[in-house]
């Protein structure tokens, strides 16, 4: 604590921080839920929560622009897109089942095949190891820095516009080339056949 | 506000989309977790962004591109993942491994033939025996 002496402190009770906490707290929940349920559709569901708390994060840290696309386009229409591609893969559905049944562990088990590799422990010790090494780096190298929130905001739609049409037109439009490529890629690879099966 | 909070969320939620890419059997899974990802990442450069206070505001900028390219991914990954399906009956990574080396001394060209587990690749000009034709009805 003695490297924090000339700043707030180390858990500075202000307003903001505890929303951040919360707020980063229920996110990383409902990303767990993504990726541990058994049922396809709720992962996608899951995924809006997640996806939201990461929103409300950006409106914290002021980035209001940045956090009103995101709700535009991933939990506007990438969600969409991936319920969409669940649909027309015939993902299984998990019928709703108690755990009275006495198939329970049946449909578990199969679900749960159906979700899940095998190498799930690998997947989970690799995880574990990179979130402490991760976490261990990143609060050491930070300990004694502070976002400073209350001079101005610094992500509004006329601060970003600036920025992005004033320093970052050629990369803006290379990327609406980008968007146009992924475009009519995607339509030749759904486009059925001429002279095939389909 | 502290500058870990952000770093450690971002940190925590990209092992999270980590976890679900290495452990997930769907490949509509495997992308959500590809999405939680590159949230972390967006996080982090929003964070860094107002922290360093940039007068070009690169992190925010780096952060549209991102999302739009992202949004672009997700769009050219199902489209692969939907051809995927139409021509194997089946979307699970585990199950789609033709172009794996085949293994001791009886392998030759067959290669993933001989695993009963393997979805037979059907081609595009012609009806595979595809092992599972009800999956194939739909198409």
């Amino acid at each position: 604590m003695n490297l924090a002496a000339g700043h707030p402190g180390f858990l500075s009770p202000t307003g903001v921080e505890i929303v951040f906490v919360l707020v980063g707290l229920a996110t990383l929940g409902a990303a767990l839920v993504t990726v541990t349920t058994k049922r396809l559709v709720h992962a996608a569901l899951w995924l809006v929560a997640a996806l939201g708390g990461v929103a409300v994060e950006y409106l914290l840290l002021t980035a209001e622009f940045i956090a009103w696309v995101q709700v535009l386009i991933y939990v506007g229409s990438v969600v969409v897109l991936l319920l969409f591609g669940l649909m027309l893969t015939k993902a299984p559905i998990v019928p709703p089942i108690t755990r009275d049944d006495p198939s329970y562990a049946e449909v578990r088990a199969q679900a749960t095949a159906d979700a899940d590799s095998g190498n799930r422990w690998i997947a989970l010790a690799v995880a574990l190891a990179a979130a402490a090494t991760l976490v261990t780096v990143v609060v050491d190298a930070f300990r004694s820095t502070w976002i400073d929130l209350d001079e101005s905001v610094a992500g509004s739609a006329k601060v970003t516009g600036v920025a992005l049409f004033r320093h970052w037109v050629l990369p803006f439009e290379a990327l609406s080339v980008l968007l146009l490529a992924a475009l009519v890629g995607a339509i030749v690879l759904s486009k059925r056949r001429k002279g095939g099966e389909r | 506000m502290h500058l870990a909070y952000p770093a450690v969320l971002a940190a925590l939620l990209f092992c999270v989309g980590l976890y679900g890419v290495l452990a997930r059997r769907n490949v509509i899974l495997v992308l959500m977790s590809v999405e939680l990802m590159l949230n972390a990442v967006n996080l982090n450069l929003v964070a860094f962004d107002v922290w360093l206070r940039d007068a070009l505001h690169a992190g925010q900028a780096l952060t549209l591109f991102v999302i739009a390219i992202a949004a672009a991914e997700i769009g050219i990954g199902l489209a692969i993942v939907l051809l995927v399906y139409r021509n194997r009956g089946s979307s699970d990574i585990d199950r789609l491994r033709d172009l794996r080396e085949s293994e001791g001394p009886q392998g030759g060209s067959g290669g993933g033939s001989s695993d009963e587990a393997s979805v037979t690749p059907a081609t595009d000009n012609g009806p595979g025996p595809g092992p599972d034709p009800a999956g194939r009805q739909h198409a």
